[in-house]
């Protein structure tokens, strides 16, 4: 156990440092800094004087030892765009919005998830079924941001009964929170369904109807409790399609998140804000992996061996 | 696992698609029909089926309602955008811009995921372990965030989008043929082609590509579909294709201003992505039963 936990630790971190490589060389292909820096008229000195007081004449490595050992204390630089702040803390301002609206999407998901899933695989082939099929099919194929702008139309703009966008009371995430919460419903009942299934047809289960217990009660607590450790394991692949997601939902209900922030960022060419965003997100996820990967070895002892 | 089809044909298994050619009633008809109407036509003769120029609007003309709503005319059916666009000629368009860039990115990155995944697969050793860390890596690096970083860099354009989603798509690739190739170079045929003298390169393109083909296919139909949400998000976001070009993304985009007096603008490109991955999926699925019935689980 502790040696798979090592070896995924490992690659974890082998995944983060490539993204601050990526990052970093990204950054310098974009051309000189100094350029948006420097105004128009400044001298080759100016030039100089800057470049050294940044760093910038050193050679590459140097530069990206500097950056790594900066970011690591989350030093990100300053913003271009949102003068006197750093990236960082822009981020870090922003970071409970995405995760409040991201923790909503995530419980509505799983309320419409969890009955409906077992459901399907109890009265297989039945309504619920069927209901649960065209689900899946369309949590595939509808771009979520056509779905929140569809969401916003309808019950935004002509039924009256939410604000299209902004962030205040609750009334204001219902909306966004479905938009972000969609594709992971899609994901969660078709596991769960397939799950059930295989619960379903277990002796264990055979056992507990012979003892004559109730039929909700064998369903809802014996096999879903049971059932239920499979879509843990997509639970990393939910966090990173909420999170994904998070920057487009939040750009489509002007919701004041990370997402928000860092498409503002890309569209003002602010490369600071953008890499903390990146960095963070990404370590988010990695450990998000990390963590799942971990508990799953935890919990199905085949996984560590191969 | 498709063994039985190695073990029972003596050199190479002949593709299945052309067994399936021949089941042609089984077809998914529906799927294949919209795909024809609204992807493929449209994509290849979009000059001579749009009415107007997708660039080309006149002000005067700007933010007309579909021909059914008080206000709109046939001359527009769909309407127009807020620079007067005709935007049935925009969609058009658009199923070229899709359907261009999903084709290309998935045959660049498959290429090189197939090739890196037979000499991965064929030569193991330390070439497969890097090969793996390296496939383990890009599929855990998110693909949203990566494109943003690289047009915050180097600014949106059509090559940006291709190289995004080639990173993405190549991993797979290079997982699917690597697990096959281990499988085949361990048959019969793939020994006698090294006693008769075939060199690796000869036996991986004419022993083991062959074999690794359907899979190929039912990966890359099922990526379509992906490819074009994806390349749409990337365009909504400002991440992907750049302005004026038709893409379904960024029209969708513009409409999003203009939801409260121009629902006409949002509502068209998005029906046509969600139509056009829709029948993807569905034909992916059903090539997938059919071609190779192991990929459901990948």
């Amino acid at each position: 156990m502790q040696r798979y936990i090592a070896r995924r630790a490992l690659q974890s971190l082998l995944t983060i440092w490539v993204m601050t490589l990526i990052v970093f060389t990204l950054a310098r292909i974009s051309g000189n800094p100094l350029d948006v820096m420097l105004p128009l008229e400044a001298g080759p000195e100016e030039y100089a004087r800057v470049s050294k007081h940044w760093g910038l004449d050193q050679p590459l490595h140097t530069q990206y030892f500097i950056f790594l050992s900066k970011a690591v204390r989350g030093d990100f630089g300053d913003s271009w765009k949102w003068h006197g702040e750093s990236a960082m803390g822009l981020v870090a301002q922003r970071l409970p919005a995405t995760l409040q609206l991201a923790g909503f999407a995530l419980a509505i998901s799983l309320v419409i998830a969890l009955p409906i899933g077992v459901l399907a695989a109890v009265m297989k082939g039945n309504g619920w079924d069927t209901a649960a099929k065209i689900i899946a099919l369309l949590g595939q194929s509808l771009p979520p941001f056509w779905l929140g702008i569809v969401l916003m139309w309808i019950f935004a703009v002509h039924l009256g009964w939410f604000p299209t966008s902004g962030r205040g009371g609750i009334q204001y995430m219902i909306l966004p929170a479905i938009t972000l919460g969609w594709f992971q419903v899609a994901v969660v009942m078709r596991l769960l369904r397939s799950s059930m299934l295989d619960v379903l047809d277990s002796e264990f289960v055979k056992l507990t109807r012979i003892k004559g217990l109730a039929e909700w009660k064998v369903i809802w607590k014996h096999c879903l409790r049971n059932a239920s450790i499979t879509p843990l394991t997509v639970f990393a692949i939910i966090a990173g399609g909420l999170m994904t997601g998070a920057v487009v939902t939040e750009s489509v209900f002007s919701w004041p998140g990370t997402g928000q922030l860092v498409v503002d960022a890309v569209r003002a060419r602010d490369f600071q804000v953008v890499q903390a965003v990146v960095i963070v997100f990404a370590g988010i996820f990695i450990l998000t992996n990390l963590v799942v990967d971990i508990l799953y070895a935890y919990l199905d002892p085949r996984i560590r061996y191969q | 696992m498709a063994t039985e089809t190695i073990r029972t044909l003596p050199w190479y298994a002949p593709p299945r698609v052309a067994q399936a050619m021949g089941q042609v009633r089984r077809y998914p008809l529906v799927p294949l029909a919209l795909l024809t109407f609204l992807l493929v036509i449209p994509a290849l003769f979009a000059s001579q089926v749009a009415p107007y120029d997708p660039l080309q609007g006149s002000l005067s003309k700007r933010l007309k309602p579909p021909a059914w709503q008080q206000g709109g005319t046939l001359e527009y059916p769909l309407g127009t955008d807020k620079l007067g666009r005709d935007m049935l000629s925009r969609i058009i368009y658009g199923a070229r811009v899709s359907l261009m860039v999903s084709l290309v990115a998935i045959f660049v990155g498959g290429i090189i995921g197939t090739v890196l995944g037979m000499i991965s697969g064929y030569f193991g050793g330390w070439v497969d372990a890097l090969l793996m860390r390296l496939v383990d890596i890009s599929l855990s690096l998110p693909t949203i965030l990566l494109a943003l970083v690289l047009v915050a860099a180097v600014g949106p354009s059509f090559g940006t989008v291709i190289t995004i989603l080639m990173i993405f798509l190549w991993a797979r690739y290079a997982r699917l043929v690597r697990g096959e190739t281990l499988a085949i170079k361990e048959r019969d045929f793939i020994a006698r082609a090294r006693v008769a003298g075939a060199s690796h390169i000869r036996i991986m393109a004419r022993y083991i590509f062959p074999n690794v083909v359907n899979s190929l296919v039912v990966l890359a139909t099922l990526q379509v579909g992906y490819v074009i949400l994806l390349e749409s998000t990337l365009s909504f976001l400002g991440a992907g294709l750049p302005r004026p070009t038709p893409a379904w993304g960024l029209m969708i985009a513009d409409g999003r201003e203009l939801i409260v007096t121009a629902w006409w603008v949002s509502m068209f490109p998005g029906l046509a992505i969600m139509l056009t991955v829709l029948s993807l999926n569905l034909l992916g699925d059903w090539l997938r039963d059919h071609l190779d019935p192991k990929l459901r689980n990948v």
